[in-house]
């Protein structure tokens, strides 16, 4: 690839990432009221989005093969526990995260 | 009414504490995707510009093989727009919070990443800081946490080399922590449900690489179909 292609290459990367990050916003531009169907939509998406977001995470994960998911399930469970015992955000994550790479480097 | 006087700095430090497990994923993240430009013959140049000017950590790691393939810009423009759609969702998401926002919201829309998305939407302001300014520092530091880590990557190559295995979960851990936060909040859960439902359905269906838009419109036409019933039973903040 010369640098114009490789220019060009990385411009359709910019092009398509701002079309998806802008679109909403300039289609429902601050004027006149957002409509009531996507006033709904923006208070009911988050939920929707976060779980989306955590099954995106873990979609590499296979559960017939390799470690199965194992670690994945221990550390979930375990973020979610230490949640819900003191709901301190960082402690949740810190401790799930150590949890998971000491399972996939020394267990697993 | 909040202090609009309070200052940027303020929300600087307001914001930090927020943004660290962030700073994990991005740097421990980013260094890597530095590193694989850095195999693949890109000076660190590259990673350092692509994640200013793109800033969208999975099309930027696709990135790399498009621009070590054959030129297709057409082909490149399509896989990119399949690759960020789930951000439409995050811009229906966040049109109220980041209305009348001033010139700021330009960049906070350009920089509305997975991570900066959550954070801001999970959020509550603290008192006294300027909520504009408050998104504003979440979204420069995320984005300066993801500049740093690609750029070192470039330039240290694979001479980096100690075993950080298994970091990438801190950003599944913060998104679980996010999702339970959401959960302990609101008063019905259809919406998480629906959104979890429907995820594992379509991975099961469509396989880990072309999930995300058939999840999308089936989401989408969830949230249509029980509009009524969902509102009706309220909780919706």
């Amino acid at each position: 690839m010369t640098f114009s292609q490789e220019v060009i290459t990385i411009g359709m990367c910019i092009l398509a990432t701002l079309i998806t990050r802008f679109l909403p916003f300039i289609v429902f531009s601050g004027k006149k009221e957002t409509p009531q169907f996507i006033q709904y939509l923006g208070k009911a998406l988050p939920a929707a989005i976060f779980a989306l977001l955590v099954v995106y995470c873990l979609k590499d994960v296979s559960l017939l093969e390799g470690s199965r998911g194992i670690p994945e399930a221990i550390s979930i469970a375990l973020v979610i526990g230490l949640h819900l015992w003191k709901r301190k955000i960082l402690l949740s994550i810190a401790g799930g995260t150590l949890c998971y790479m000491l399972l996939v480097q020394l267990v697993f | 009414m909040e202090d609009k006087k309070s200052s940027f700095c303020a929300a600087v430090k307001a914001a930090f504490p927020h943004t660290i497990p962030v700073m994990t994923g991005y740097v421990f993240l980013g260094i890597p995707y530095g590193i694989y430009m850095n195999v693949s013959g890109f000076s660190f140049v590259y990673p350092m510009i692509m994640s200013i000017v793109i800033f969208g950590g999975s099309l930027e790691f696709v990135a790399v093989s498009m621009l070590l393939s054959a030129f297709a810009p057409v082909q490149t423009f399509f896989m990119a727009l399949m690759i960020q759609a789930r951000h439409l969702f995050y811009g229906l998401a966040m049109l109220e919070k980041y209305r009348g926002m001033g010139l700021k919201k330009l960049y906070l829309i350009f920089a509305l990443t997975d991570e900066t998305f959550s954070v801001n939407c999970s959020v509550s302001v603290p008192k006294g800081i300027d909520r504009g300014k408050f998104y504003l520092a979440v979204s420069a530091l995320d984005q300066s946490y993801w500049v740093f880590g690609a750029t070192m990557g470039g330039l240290l190559g694979s001479l980096i080399n100690f075993n950080t295995q298994g970091i990438e979960f801190v950003m599944t851990a913060m998104f679980v922590v996010i999702f339970l936060e959401q959960w302990l909040k609101e008063k019905k859960h259809h919406t998480a449900l629906i959104g979890t439902f429907s995820s594992i359905c379509c991975l099961l269906l469509f396989g880990a690489d072309s999930f995300i838009i058939p999840n999308m419109a089936c989401i989408f036409c969830l949230l249509t179909f029980f509009k009524n019933p969902i509102e009706k039973a309220g909780g919706l903040e």
